[in-house]
């Protein structure tokens, strides 16, 4: 059986828990496939993985679909539950996956403080730049003017660009991918997985039920031509002027 | 078709327990081989059927992207 392929996925999924409890279309099944498919290609030995997840759409990523070690943590807290896994039990291979309002707002200062230390670990941020489950309030990831539960009058405050203020903070390993580029994002966890220090993904995910559905874009395809036609990578983004990158993403490797 | 192409035609198969009705698979499939089956009604949407499984040239462009894990190509 060919590596990376659904068929070769699905015997890292604990039996009874599928089907997941995303909206149809959510992007974090997406991230959900492409986490299995890297461990997969990889040949890890799931067993000796720790997966630490926080509250949110995002959380339910691993817990209680990924059939290994998952923690199920307070809101905000996975990267310090992280921390400590990681020092008492170094020997693991520890992977954080959460939403853009687990892990860059609630839990914004222990990632950055995780990324000064350079803990061992790898984070993937789940971006969908809305809290999904809570009904669709603002995030400190959506875009200037997109409309939520909380500003229905368009947001008026900028976003934080993840990676960048991560990459600041002195993470060793930082990338941003879509979960429509998903190949370009499977060989980036690939390579997060098994980077020494620590490494952070910001995945750009996708919400039609509460971010598509109030900005005008309600269908998951949609959204997903909407990423598709707004991200650019680093390469192509070096030769175009600021006007040009006004309203895009820049996707690709960061530090590395 | 000759006996040939048959034998390297690809088994596609959804499954309907996990398919949740996105259809970002029918719009991702380059070659068109995936379909909404308007006459079908299950758990409250459409599903969807292999069409044209004979166009199908493996890409997996539609297993990567199901956010359900629902669609399993093989290579026969």
């Amino acid at each position: 059986m060919k590596r990376g392929t659904t068929a070769s996925i699905v015997k890292y999924i604990r039996p009874r828990t599928f089907p997941t409890p995303f909206c149809a279309g959510c992007g974090h099944g997406i991230l959900l496939g492409a986490i299995l498919r890297a461990v997969d290609e990889l040949e890890l030995d799931f067993s000796q993985m720790l997966f630490v997840s926080g509250i949110g759409c995002g959380g339910w990523i691993p817990s209680p679909h990924f059939n290994t070690d998952t923690l199920h943590v307070t809101h905000g807290r996975p990267v310090a539950f992280a921390t400590g896994a990681k020092l008492f039990r170094p020997e693991l291979n520890v992977v954080v996956i959460g939403g853009d309002g687990d892990i860059a707002s609630i839990g914004g200062n222990h990632l950055i403080h995780a990324a000064r230390r350079n803990v061992d670990m790898t984070v993937i941020c789940a971006n969908n730049l809305i809290y999904g489950m809570t009904g669709g309030q603002v995030t400190p990831t959506t875009p200037l003017g997109a409309r939520t539960l909380t500003t229905p009058a368009g947001n008026p405050e900028p976003p934080f660009d993840l990676s960048r203020l991560v990459a600041a903070a002195g993470a060793t390993y930082v990338a941003r991918y879509s979960v429509w580029h998903v190949r370009p994002l499977i060989r980036s966890i690939k390579k997060a997985l098994q980077h020494e220090g620590f490494a952070f993904i910001e995945a750009l995910s996708t919400c039609p039920t509460q971010y598509g559905r109030r900005n005008e874009n309600p269908t998951p395809i949609g959204m997903l031509r909407a990423l598709k036609r707004d991200c650019v990578t680093v390469k192509r983004a070096q030769d175009m002027s600021e006007e040009e990158l006004v309203g895009k993403t820049i996707i690709g490797e960061f530090v590395s | 078709m000759n006996e040939q192409d048959n034998e390297c035609m690809p088994k596609i198969t959804i499954n309907g327990d996990w398919c949740k009705g996105c259809h970002i698979c029918v719009e991702v499939c380059p070659r068109r081989v995936l379909e909404v089956d308007e006459e079908a009604f299950l758990h409250g949407f459409h599903p969807i059927r292999v069409a044209r499984p004979e166009d199908c040239t493996i890409c997996r462009q539609c297993e990567l992207l199901c956010p359900d894990l629902a669609i399993v190509v093989e290579e026969e």
